[in-house]
């Protein structure tokens, strides 16, 4: 397995104060990466530098298996953008296929092409002319992920992808994205503060328990460590 | 209303005054249509307010001290608009507050110094507009602009959607968010700045604004929206231009009235529309 992934001693800070210090971890293609923590333990934070949004005060993030920032596909936290926005399925997904465009002006039709394979894919090809302020909490979501495989190559990054939906859509959206790591050879990276389900379909955890306290390895050996007796109650 | 029609048409009325206000009024109104759409979808629909209050500050100043009005009002309400797109942006203190603060500021500051001075003649102007003033600077000034706007609106439309509609998700495809909303920045200021001049620092926001409302009642695409907006504003100035001609009405309240008219016409549409299906 190659490594498509590495943080090596990566300290950030906001406004003078650590957010991550120190923090290294390394995942493999094909890993099903969950990431816990408390709010202000600094998901978000290790999201942004993932992304490239926000750069390190000192460590590196060492991408591997040719994979570009621009490659990850991202699911951002659940917002009400779609709400009142005037815009159609499609419209939405397409702007996915943006990051690997460099600087043409227009979509080609193999751009579009993909486009249409990931909608299919998620199941929301049908509704692709329907605007996104029509859709439920679930299909959204799916619209989005469809959005976020247009600019994925190998890795997509999920920040709190079921946030906000009812417990159907919220299977049915954990079930896809397991699917997605199993037979697409996606490698997932979720952010998710459902402890209880990522021990269920992840491979890796990390916990982002206290400023210079993480931890980092496989489900079995979160859930005998004494920090997971905290989130899960013994 | 016979006499009105008639000195419409004579050729040296038409070439010396209805034709700058056509050219350069059609301009500004494709400028603030098309800038619109991004203002109100992002929810910055107060800016162009804001910063037509600003250049009212601006003009009346620049007027009392005998400067040339638009080398005056352009740099600030540039540098305005930079200021009032960065408070939005962090969350220290709220956008619209910010707003509120800044254009009563400029406001005053503007009224204070003309009355002061005792010019209130070209100071109300700007207040009201006068599109059948405009001169030729102007209206190659707005032709310029517009030229801009729809190169940038065609060449960088799916990044605008993006940045539009998503901005963390633009920033992580690696689009830089903070360029895009600088460009925005500059170009809505001088729309401003030139509408003002046109429709006054009353009208101008709602020029800015009612297009992009007016599509969105029966839009279900930003593409839809977009293109809706650019057509209902342009008849929207030409009818407004001649029934204030006929009517002889003040032409920038006409233009915003018509405005008015088609968003409701489009409301019930869209109300129609969304009942049958």
């Amino acid at each position: 397995m190659k490594k498509i992934l590495e943080c090596n001693r990566l300290t950030v800070s906001y406004d003078g104060s650590d957010v991550l210090s120190g923090l290294s971890f390394a995942i493999n293609e094909g890993d099903y990466l969950c990431i816990l923590g408390e709010n202000g333990s600094g998901k978000s934070t290790l999201v942004k530098c993932l992304l490239g949004i926000k750069a390190p005060d000192s460590g590196k993030i060492i991408l591997g298996a040719g994979l570009k920032t621009s490659d990850i596909g991202y699911l951002p936290q659940h917002t009400n953008l779609a709400a009142g926005f005037p815009a159609t399925v499609g419209e939405v997904v397409i702007s996915g296929c943006l990051g690997r465009r460099g600087l043409r002006p227009f979509y080609s039709s193999k751009e579009k092409e993909t486009a249409r394979n990931a909608m299919k894919r998620l199941g929301v090809a049908e509704l692709a002319d329907r605007s996104c302020r029509e859709l439920s909490g679930g299909q959204q979501q799916r619209m989005f992920l469809a959005r976020a495989m247009c600019a994925a190559k190998k890795l997509l990054l999920l920040d709190e992808p079921v946030t906000g939906l009812d417990p159907t859509a919220t299977s049915e959206m954990y079930q896809l994205i397991g699917d997605l790591n199993k037979n697409d050879g996606m490698t997932i990276i979720m952010v998710s503060h459902d402890v209880v389900r990522s021990l269920e379909c992840a491979n890796r955890i990390l916990c982002l328990c206290s400023r210079d306290h993480s931890f980092f390895g496989t489900p079995e050996e979160y859930a005998n460590s004494h920090i997971s007796s905290r989130f899960l109650g013994d | 209303m016979t006499e009105n029609i008639r000195l419409m048409f004579t050729p040296e009325f038409f070439r010396a005054i209805l034709l700058p206000a056509l050219i350069g009024g059609l301009a500004v109104t494709i400028c603030s249509s098309l800038l619109g759409v991004t203002l109100v979808l992002k929810r910055y629909s107060m800016i162009g307010d804001g910063l037509s209050h600003i250049g009212y500050g601006a003009l009346s100043v620049a007027a009392v001290m005998n400067l040339a009005p638009l080398k005056v009002a352009l740099p600030v309400v540039i540098i305005a608009a930079f200021i009032l797109l960065r408070l939005s942006e962090s969350s220290k203190i709220s956008g619209d507050s910010a707003i509120a603060l800044f254009s009563t500021t400029a406001l005053s500051i503007g009224i204070l110094v003309s009355s002061k001075a005792g010019i209130t003649n070209d100071v109300s102007h700007y207040m009201f507009g006068s599109i059948l003033a405009m001169n030729k600077s102007d209206v190659i000034l707005s032709v310029i602009l517009s030229a801009i706007v729809i190169t940038a609106f065609i060449f960088l439309y799916n990044r605008i959607f993006s940045v539009t509609f998503d901005e963390s998700f633009a920033r992580a495809t690696g689009v830089n968010a903070g360029i895009y909303n600088m460009i925005f920045a500059v170009l809505t200021a001088v729309t401003v700045v030139l509408g003002m001049m046109m429709m006054g620092a009353l009208l101008i926001s709602s020029l800015i604004v009612i297009p992009t409302l007016t599509a969105m009642r029966i839009c279900r695409s930003f593409r839809g929206v977009v293109l809706t907006a650019g057509t209902v504003s342009v008849a929207s100035f030409l009818i407004g231009m001649f029934m204030s001609l006929l009517l002889n009405t003040a032409p920038g309240a006409s233009i915003v009235i018509v405005n008015v008219l088609f968003f409701l016409f489009f409301s019930l549409l869209g109300t129609v529309c969304r009942k049958r299906s």
